[in-house]
């Protein structure tokens, strides 16, 4: 009986010292967090993938917690609706912004441009880049060992080994702007995202003088600049013989696509066209 | 056509060397052990070695071609080593199913579940052993008697075991195999760690083909010839002169062949030789003060864990200073 | 017992195949490409355009900067256009084309083979010269010399160190320049010991070269202060650092330049380019370059002119083998791949070495065996295993940490790595982010 006595007794003791310790420990250590920072976090995706610019999702909800204005901050890849809900949680107004897709601006798949030597060092874009032009004889394209597929918390990049290039898939990527760090060629850029995932873009970033280009890739930019007449809303620019479509500011017409003589403009997620006559062979782009 | 020329980042030179070569001479290294234990122990050593070698193997392409679903590495000669290096850790007469789950433990276990060759932290062979010896202890301590003493008897006592068990040591000397044999290999023990010569001599093969370095094994026996020695200057009634701590049991097995396993060993001289020391001060401890009459598998294996921890502060030499 | 460096290093087959044949000179091109850029630091600005008649020895682009050099054009003729071409590295570099038209000197270069042995410039006006004559280091490196021979301030020289190890395998043009040059070599010391204010120079040369060994330790005793050492066979011998180490047996510290142990190293032939430019008022725009390879029918070595395609050297050593699989410019250790014949010879480029099919494709990568072979040959003390580790997982100020700034490349590690794994791939790409961290903090 006093076995049991003793036992509860030190046991009841023990507990009742720990307790104190851990009261007057917590009180000591006791550090004021604002409550709303859990509440922003939990609506936030979770991903901690710091498209937001932010080290991971705690760090956008403190800064959003402390923010006065939501205008700066923007999670890419939750996108307007959970920027929405951080609004109300911490009532702001909430700012729309237009949704963005990466996109790979090149199209210098193997049956374009021809390769010219075979690299045999570590497999990465960014070794690879750092010894050499790359396999073709152009030096700005795509390199194909996929460090933005490595880069890409949402599998939204398929490598696509066999053509050369990668291709982003518009229904994964939530524009978070990880590969655009990662491709050491600066091929990635966040686009404007159009309904039905259509596009205009100059799949191309080759500078070179036309001549040389043409010849290192069949659709390279060549920088002739008759896109850039023939656009209605001032959307192409030229420079360092290079195209480019601003994507705010273009409105989908697709002359250019028609106009360019080496098809480094191409079409994405259009209806396939009637060829017409005048139109001689306009591109079918994939 | 044009030509196309490979390009890479220099060195475009390599040395012949490569991981299967060292592999190979490892076993190399074994072969005269393998054959010296077929000569003492009968064919049985050759039935427990081959079982061995057969089941690393299949369980090596196994696991990798159905479980991890990669290109199975058999053909490195990694598993190989495993294998005999397991059976030279076993007795003759050990039965063929524990010798497979042997197998097992050491290639799934220690190595394939730790990322294969060169991610294991353990020695796969040692872990498959002492994985043996904790769940097998009789079978994995039961020796067959050496076919050459000709002694008749059905289980004979390992020099460690007379060490251990004898009341006295002018009792255990009385009953110890001379030095002689010793060295020569006519005892009895483990397939192979018989022989002290033929180990001596594969060390210095491998010595030879740069595939070991001194420091280890010399740590490890010298250290362990120190402390025998001050014991047994101290109190020669008590404790065996150091010649027996040296040539009996696993210890030169050890030293030579599985303390200098690469993965499993620091990377810088220096730290080799406290990984050496390390393993010295653990089996002399154990010999003299624990249960087990051997300790070297023990002692490898806690100095195989602290690998990683020497290897992020032991820092080779630098060029020009600190 | 030879001196040696004392840490690591490797002994690759030296398959010094063109040791024996003479300095020949290579046929003028019909063009050259010349580029602006053939040394460490900022390119030269060209001042020639299109149309322009051009001599031999004329400066065609000025230098840019302190850490920079004059281009001279290497021949005559006139100039097709100032443009962009693809370099050794695939990537597009300026550069200066000219269409050859004879043969026709500047005025001035003394054009003979006469010995000239006096001199009597000071030392400020050899280095003058030395940087208007657009001398780079000849070794490789292609640091500009006249910027080494200007120590930093409160830092002396003590003594001058003469490179003709030519520790990577296949190459021979020092060996060569050093049996047929060795007169104007040790001038050119002269000229260069001169400059630095030193009175001790000593030209460190590997053993298997016995010829140019016993020449120059004769031809030493009739010059001041120069000394011959023989060195064991070693690779990275010719490494500055390793060099200073194996002679002096200092060690210059982690991060500093020779000069903080008071060496000074040059490369034999630029002791010769130094020998020509002041006592023949010869520019540097040609070269000794070794032709080389398994398969090579003629095995040679030419005085080239710069801005020759490697084409040309190629058709001149017998053409372009079957079965090459890669090119190089430089030795198999340390030299670039290039991925066309179209490439240059610049100021840099000591060889071409031609390598059969077989032996150009690196080996299957397999897992580390932790074999530490790469941290035994490492030269530097590091970590080459460790350093590709975090090089891969982008964990840099560690690398930082375990000093991959003091890799000199010299791939021994690499060329060591029984599991063939790309060690000095990563290292490289680590070295490079962590020099733009570095950077970006000052």
């Amino acid at each position: 009986m006093s076995i049991i006595l003793y036992t509860v007794a030190t046991l009841a003791i023990i507990g009742a010292t720990a307790a104190i310790i851990l009261y007057f420990v917590a009180q000591k250590f006791k550090v004021f967090e604002d409550p709303r920072i859990d509440e922003v976090e939990e609506s936030l995706p979770s991903a901690n993938c710091g498209g937001c610019g932010f080290a991971g999702c705690r760090a956008f909800a403190e800064a959003c917690v402390k923010a006065t204005d939501l205008g700066e901050l923007n999670c890419p890849v939750g996108g307007a609706e959970t920027m929405e809900s951080v609004a109300s949680i911490l009532g702001l107004e909430a700012v729309k912004k237009a949704p963005r897709v990466a996109f790979i601006r090149c199209n210098g798949t193997c049956d374009h441009r021809p390769k010219t030597n075979a690299f045999d060092g570590a497999s990465t874009c960014a070794i690879s880049a750092a010894s050499y032009g790359g396999e073709t004889d152009c030096e700005f394209g795509c390199l194909g060992y996929g460090d933005c597929v490595e880069s890409c918390e949402f599998d939204a990049i398929d490598l696509r080994a066999d053509m050369g290039v990668p291709l982003i898939l518009d229904d994964k990527c939530v524009a978070c702007g990880a590969c655009v760090e990662a491709c050491p060629k600066n091929l990635i850029e966040l686009r404007k995202m159009y309904p039905k995932g259509r596009k205009v873009v100059v799949a191309c970033r080759n500078e070179a003088k036309g001549g040389v280009a043409r010849k290192s890739c069949e659709v390279a930019c060549i920088g002739c600049g008759k896109c850039e007449k023939v656009c209605n809303f001032d959307a192409i620019t030229i420079e360092n013989n290079l195209a480019f479509i601003d994507s705010d500011k273009c409105k989908l017409c697709r002359k250019c696509v028609s106009v360019c003589p080496t098809h480094a403009i191409i079409e994405v997620g259009f209806p396939p066209r009637k060829i017409k006559e005048e139109e001689k062979e306009s591109s079918t782009a994939k | 056509m044009k030509k196309i020329f490979t390009v890479a980042p220099s060195p475009h030179v390599h040395s012949n060397d490569s991981t299967q070569k060292i592999m190979y001479r490892v076993v190399y290294a074994m072969l005269p052990l393998l054959a010296w234990s077929v000569f003492v122990f009968g064919l049985d050593a050759l039935r427990v070695t081959l079982i061995a070698v057969v089941a690393s193997l299949a369980f090596e392409y196994l696991i990798q071609k159905f479980l991890l679903k990669v290109k199975p590495t058999v053909t490195d000669g990694s598993a190989l080593i495993t294998g005999i290096l397991l059976s030279f850790n076993v007795p003759s007469n050990l039965p063929w199913w524990i010798i497979i789950i042997g197998a097992l433990a050491a290639i799934g276990i220690a190595k394939l579940s730790f990322g294969g060759l060169g991610g294991n932290i353990f020695n796969p062979a040692l872990v498959g052993r002492v994985f043996l010896l904790i769940s097998f202890p009789v079978q994995m301590t039961s020796w067959p008697v050496n076919i050459k003493s000709g002694i008749d008897a059905v289980t004979a006592a390992t020099p460690l075991g007379i060490i251990k068990e004898s009341t006295s040591i002018a009792d255990a000397l009385n009953s110890l195999p001379s030095i002689t044999d010793m060295l020569i290999g006519n005892t009895g023990g483990s397939l192979g760690e018989m022989s002290a010569v033929l180990i001596v001599l594969g060390g210095l093969y491998m010595l030879w083909k740069k595939v070991i370095t001194w420091h280890i094994p010399v740590a490890v026996i010298a250290t362990v010839a120190i402390i025998a020695s001050i014991f047994w200057l101290i109190n020669p009634d008590v404790y065996i002169n150091p010649a027996y701590q040296i040539l009996s049991g696993g210890l030169l097995l050890g030293a030579v062949f599985m303390a200098t396993d690469m993965v499993t060993s620091p990377m810088t001289p220096k730290g080799q030789i406290i990984f050496g020391v390390g393993i010295g001060l653990i089996t002399i401890s154990i010999r003299m003060f624990g249960a087990y009459p051997e300790g070297i598998s023990f002692a490898i294996l806690i100095m195989n864990a602290f690998t990683p921890l020497i290897n992020n502060y032991v820092k080779p030499k630098r060029f020009g200073g600190k | 017992m030879l001196k040696t460096f004392n840490l690591g290093g490797v002994h690759p087959p030296e398959n010094k195949l063109s040791a024996d044949k003479k300095i020949e000179n290579l046929p003028l091109p019909k063009t050259v490409f010349i580029p602006v850029a053939q040394h460490i630091g900022a390119p030269a600005s060209p001042v020639v355009k299109r149309g322009d008649e051009v001599k031999v020895g004329q400066v065609i682009a000025q230098s840019s900067g302190f850490v920079s050099t004059n281009i001279h054009s290497s021949v005559s003729g006139k100039v097709k256009k100032v443009d962009v071409s693809a370099d050794s590295s695939g990537y597009s570099k300026q550069g200066i084309f000219i269409d050859v038209a004879g043969d026709e000197w500047m005025e001035e270069i003394d054009r003979t083979e006469e010995l000239v042995k006096e001199f009597n410039l000071d030392g400020s006006e050899i280095v003058k010269k030395i940087q208007e004559a657009g001398i780079v280091g000849l070794g490789g490196a292609t640091f500009p010399t006249h910027v080494k021979l200007v120590p930093p301030k409160g830092m002396k020289a003590e003594v001058l160190l003469l490179n003709g190890v030519e520790c990577e395998p296949y190459l021979t043009s020092d060996h060569r320049l050093m049996l047929e040059k060795a007169d104007e070599i040790m001038v050119g010391i002269q000229l260069l010991m001169k400059s630095l204010q030193v009175n001790k120079a000593v030209i460190g040369i590997e053993n298997n070269k016995p010829d140019a060994i016993q020449l120059l330790t004769e031809k030493a005793k009739e010059y001041q202060g120069v000394s011959v050492v023989a060195l064991k066979v070693q690779y990275p011998q010719g490494g500055e650092k390793q060099l200073i180490n194996a002679v002096t047996g200092k060690e210059v510290p982690s991060g500093a330049l020779p000069i903080a142990v008071g060496a000074v190293v040059s490369n034999v032939g630029t002791a010769f380019a130094v020998y020509e430019a002041i006592q023949k008022n010869k520019p540097l725009f040609e070269r000794i370059v070794t032709v080389t390879g398994k398969g090579v029918s003629k095995p040679s070595n030419f005085r080239v002119r710069v801005g020759t395609a490697t084409s040309e050297l190629v058709e001149a050593a017998g053409g372009l083998p079957e079965n090459t699989g890669k090119v190089i410019s430089g030795g198999p250790m340390m030299g670039r791949a290039i991925p066309s014949l179209d490439v240059p010879v610049t100021k840099g480029t000591s060889g071409i070495l031609l390598m059969q099919e077989e032996e150009s494709k690196r080996g299957e990568v397999l897992n580390c065996i932790r074999c530490a072979r790469c941290v035994s040959v490492c030269p530097m003390g590091l970590e080459p295993y460790l350093l590709m580790t975090l090089g891969e997982k982008h964990i840099f100020d560690r690398a930082e940490e375990e000093r991959v700034m003091d890799c000199i490349e010299c791939g021994s590690c690499s060329f060591t790595c029984p599991s063939h794994r790309p060690l000095l791939d990563y290292i490289r790409y680590g070295k490079g982010k962590v020099g733009q961290i570095i950077r970006s903090r000052k």
